[in-house]
Parts: structure tokens; sequence; C-alpha cells
């Protein structure tokens, strides 16, 4: 089974993230760059499933040049190849002419059986990709999975939402976003990072997709940051006497506040 | 060459082992530690990521990297707690590296796979009630009979020979005299559960109380004539060379447990106020953790330096001495100056750096006190 894994490197949740006085993009320098967490997990649904059977997972990531970083961590946990599109014209692209890039990156290889996501990115948060490639790839997507499993030609997921369980299957090829409790990715083995550093990443420009340069970039954004500005500090809480009644004030507070 | 920077993919898995140890180890250790409970489930995933495996090559189911990648791995545990440091450290530099130097093909197919996969552990017998670092005290005796070794003698402080995933005790052995009168040492593997070998009930610690330390006695404990690990009469060698490595994997857990009191000293002097400001703006701290840093930065070049040695194929028993002695220093002192740092919380064992302060002890005591090292230095230096 080709199993394709989109991977995307983010900055570390727990560092000061801000986007960048220039151009209100994301200010790549002031944090430190990671490999998405729902990304890894998204990785480890592709080798458990290589695992349970066979096949061949490859990692597409669409970022700068220190993506790599992220793209190698990928490969350290088992992936097996990489392809890293990487091109300044990209900078401040939006989901559109990112699922476009990814599409055509895709393309590249050889047809998958399966494209894994997260189903969502702790940085941009637009959680669209999957739906977005699904369109251009006429592809069916099974989205926000809790579980995923593979039953001959048939791909089956369980989403959760507040309501409920969803239980959904699709055909292959079809494209998987995974959600949160999907599965505790595993930590990369010194073996494994021994040998990520042997594993092939191609790596394409815009132009080497056949993209027009003038459909990404922030350019050609169908969306603008047209402001931004800094969480403010955190108020200072209520303080509340005890005199006896501190319950019932807490009950009140909680009321004021529509949580009970 | 003189470049301490880590390479491309030591750095990768010092990354990764700090990950996990902030990530696994840290936030469930201390209720461990405080049961005096062993975490199988952390040693299990420790053994998923490789880390008993670390300098054992891949025929052997180990991940093909080196003494330094394990001494890293080390590092980045002790950082956060030193009982599943020493569990790593001592079932593989104990555990697995004797049986991987010495062992015949046969014994290494039986034992490595499922040792380096960290799923079984191997604890060493060495040190006895009645002498560590003085072998010629050695006491255990082994007499072959019929084609069996029989062991008679007791061990003590071993580590990890007592947990439910323990494979088997590496224990050296009187087998004999010497041409020139002295005792004749061997090593001999015994299987847990041979009858004879009795695991004594475990020790209460003052630190490493989530690791596993148990008196071990043999009483006409039998295993097979070929159970004997390398030459007959070699013991004494092997286990003096053990050691040597053994200490740079020591210095490495101390420069950990040293680095993780700057950590949370730094965490909490930035955080605490005490007339008006945070006690990080007192000269009082700034110079106390000055010098915490400065000790770990010196304990991590002693051992780096000595690591390098070692895998250079060069000599490295005085360098490794002085890693050792350098290290476990820093993270004595270090555990001291952390827990004068918080105070009363300092003594409390909620904190991480109580459980530093408990843990720091052992490293002047443990694979050679502070004073053999200081003997082998002298040694080398040609004083006899």
């Amino acid at each position: 089974m080709n199993i394709v894994v989109l991977v995307k490197q983010v900055p570390d949740t727990y560092s000061e993230r801000k986007l960048s006085d220039a151009d209100s993009t994301l200010d790549r320098d002031s944090a430190d760059a990671v490999l998405d967490e729902i990304n890894e997990k998204a990785v480890e649904q592709a080798l458990q499933i290589k695992e349970a059977g066979e096949g061949e997972v490859t990692v597409v990531c669409v970022g700068p040049d220190r993506a790599t970083d992220a793209i190698r961590k990928a490969l350290s946990m088992g992936a097996d190849k990489a392809v890293h599109v990487c091109d300044d014209a990209l900078h401040g692209s939006d989901v559109l002419a990112t699922a476009k890039v990814i599409a055509a990156a895709i393309g590249k290889g050889d047809a998958p059986d399966l494209v894994l996501a997260g189903n969502e990115a702790t940085d941009g948060g637009g959680g669209a990709i999957p739906a977005i490639l699904s369109e251009l790839l006429g592809l069916p997507q099974l989205t926000h999975a809790r579980e995923v499993s593979i039953e001959g030609q048939t791909v089956k997921a369980t989403r959760e939402t507040d309501e409920g369980l969803t239980y959904l299957e699709a055909n292959l090829p079809a494209i998987v976003s995974v959600a949160e409790k999907i599965n505790e990715p595993r930590y990369p083995s010194f073996k494994g990072i021994m040998a990520a550093k042997k594993k092939p990443v191609d790596t394409f420009t815009v132009a080497d997709l056949g993209v027009d340069a003038g459909e990404v970039g922030l350019g050609n954004a169908w969306s603008a940051v047209t402001e931004a500005a800094p969480k403010p500090p955190r108020a200072a809480g209520q303080k509340a006497e005890d005199e006896g009644d501190g319950g019932t004030k807490i009950a009140e507070y909680l009321v004021t506040q529509k949580l009970i | 060459m003189i470049d301490f920077e880590l390479g491309e993919e030591h750095e990768a898995l010092r990354k990764t082992v700090e990950e996990f140890a902030q990530a696994e180890v840290a936030p469930v250790i201390g209720d461990f530690y405080e049961r005096d409970e062993f975490p199988y489930e952390i040693v299990g995933k420790m053994g998923r990521m490789g880390l008993f495996g670390l300098p054992v090559s891949e025929e052997y189911g180990g991940m093909g990297g080196d003494y330094f990648a394990l001494c890293l791995a080390l590092e980045e545990l002790a950082r956060v707690d030193s009982s599943v440091a020493v569990t790593v450290e001592a079932g593989v530099s104990l555990g697995i590296m004797p049986l991987y130097r010495y062992g015949t093909e046969e014994q290494k197919r039986r034992w490595l796979p499922e040792l380096t996969a960290g799923t079984k552990l191997g604890a060493f017998g060495l040190t006895e009630p009645d002498g560590g670092s003085d072998a010629g005290a050695t006491r255990t005796t082994a007499v072959l009979d019929n084609g069996e070794w029989v062991l008679n003698g007791s061990k003590a402080f071993i580590t990890n020979s007592g947990t439910d995933i323990t494979a088997l005790v590496t224990a050296t052995a009187v087998t004999g005299k010497k041409p020139d009168g002295g005792k004749e040492i061997s090593t001999i593997l015994v299987p847990s559960g041979t009858p004879g070998l009795t695991v004594e009930k475990k020790y209460s610690k003052v630190g490493w109380n989530a690791s596993d330390t148990h008196p071990l006695s043999f009483d006409d404990c039998r295993v097979p004539a070929e159970n004997l690990l390398g030459e007959r009469g070699r013991g004494y060698a092997q286990f003096l060379s053990i050691l040597d490595e053994g200490r740079i994997a020591i210095a490495a857990l101390s420069t950990g447990l040293a680095q993780g009191c700057v950590d949370e000293s730094l965490r909490y002097v930035r955080e605490r106020s005490t007339f008006g400001k945070t006690i990080g703006g007192y000269q009082a701290i700034q110079f106390k953790l000055a010098d915490m840093e400065l000790r770990t930065h010196n304990a991590r070049l002693a051992y780096y330096a000595a690591a390098g040695k070692m895998l250079r194929g060069k000599p490295f028993k005085k360098e490794a001495a002085i890693a050792k002695l350098t290290a476990s220093n820093a993270a004595m002192d270090n555990a001291r100056d952390a827990t004068q740092i918080f105070g009363g919380y300092g003594f409390m064992n909620e904190f991480p750096v109580g459980r530093f302060y408990r843990d720091a002890k052992i490293l002047e005591i443990g694979e050679g006190t502070s004073e053999v090292q200081r003997m082998l230095i002298a040694r080398e230096l040609g004083l006899h």
C-alpha cells in the first residue's frame, strides 16, 4: 500500500509565537520549529498500517529550508521517503494555494492508496487542507478520525464529535485526517535516526511541479491579515473572602459566566 | 581536532530522549519513587525506543550506535530522574556489555535480543557484602562438578536483579587458584529462577527508590559448564574493563542530575519572591547558580573527553576516573545548592530537587567510590 502523509513544520506551542511586523505572516525566527504533533500522529498511523501489512510511507511537506528537520523527524520515526516543496515564492500562501501545491507534489509520485493528514495544524489552524485536497484529487475524505482501519479496499474511520461517534467508510484511494485521540506517536529510535539520513528526499520548486507562481504566495492569497495584536496579558482574577459563604459566591460567579 | 559540538545524529537522539524524559517520566516518576515501585511501563517504553540497545550492533537487536550515544541518553534521563537512568545504565553497561564483549556467539544470540529490547533485564553480580572495589576479597565460589558450575556465596547491592523481567545475573566467583597463589576469578551466567539462586528482599534505600536493588545468595546453585562467560580466570580483567566504561556512563548520569538541579533552580528563582523581588535578582543566588552551571559544564566536558578517547580506541582509564569524580562531585554539590535555593520546599519530596538530593550521594559511591577514583588517577600518574 502506498501511503502519503502530509507533514508540516510549526512553531513549538510551548514557545512564544508571533506574526512578523513586516507582512503579518508567521515569524519563524521567533520560535523553535517542530514537526506538528498532529502530524506525528498521522505518521504513526501510517506506520501502523504499513506494519500490519506492507507498503511504503512517503511524507510530503511544503515549507522553507529548515522544514527538513521536521521531515527528518518523520523519516526517523520510520517513514520511507519524503517530498519537500521548498520555494521562496510560497511564502505567505493561503490554504488554497498550499493544497494545490500539495496535490501537484503528490502527483509527482506513484498514485497513493491512502493520504493521511492531521485534522488541523497547531499554527494556522485552518483545518481545510484535507477537504480542499479531496476536491482537487477527486478522492473521498474521512476527516477527524479517532480510529482508522483498512479492510481490503475499504478504509474505515471513527469520527468523534460532541454529539457522539460517527462511523465512516470509503473505498481506497481516500484521504483521512486524524484527530488528537488517534494514537500515541512513537519516539524515534537511534537506529531510525541514523537510517533517516540515508532516506531519499526529493525537493521541488513550484516551477518543478508545474504550478503557476501567480497562484501562490502572499500576494495571491484569497484572504489577508489586515492587522494583528498580541494577546493582552491575562487580567488579575477576582478575590472573594470566604465568610462561610464561599461556596455560594463561587456558584454565583460561575452563573454570571454562564458556566453553570 | 577539538570539537565538543554533537553530531547531527547524536543531537537528534539527545533531543528525542529529552522529550521522552519530560513527557513520559517527569509527570509520573515522583509517585513511583514515593511508593518504592519499579516503573515497568516506563522501562517498556525506553526499551521500545531502543535505549537498552544503543551501543550494541544490529545483529543482536541493538541500535548500532556507540557508547557515547548511551551516555547522552543517560544524561537526559537523569536530568529528570536518576532511578530510570540507572535502570538503563546498569541494564546496558553491567547487564549487556559483559555479554556483548565476552560472550560466545551462542550466549549472545540467546540473551542479547531480549536485553537490548528492554523486555528483559540483566544484572551484574560483582560486589559482595564484605568487598566492593577490592576484588581480592571475592568470597563467592564456583566449582566444576559433573559438567556444572556449583556456586556458593552472596552478592550485595545488585541493580535490576529482582524485577519481574530480570533474565539473568552475571556473577563473578572464585574458580580456583592462580599459579602465583592469588584467586582465580571467573564470570558465570546464572539465569533467573535457577534453583539455589535466591533474590533476597529488596533494600530500603536513601535514593534511587524507583530502581530495583537486592542482595543475592547462591546456595549450591548449579548451572551448565558452558555458562562461563569468556575465558576461565579472566573475570577480574573483564570487570575492570567493564567498570572503566561504566564510569563514563555514571559520569554522564551524574552530569544529568547536575543539569537537572540547574534546570529546576533556574525556573524556581524566577518565580519565587522574597523581600520584594524574585530571588534570582539576589547575588547570593546568582553566584550559586553560576557555580552550579560551571560544575555541570565541567562534568559534561570531562565525560565527553573520556568517551571520545574510548571511542577512538585509546586508553581512557584515567579520563574515565576523572570524569566520574568530577561529575559525581558536581551532582552532589549541585543537589545541595539546589535544595538550599528551594528552601523549605527543597526538603519536600513533592519537588524534584529533594529527590535529586537523595539520589546524588550514591554517585560518589557506586561503580568505584570517589576514593577509588583518586587511587586510579594516582596510579595512572605512576604512583604505586
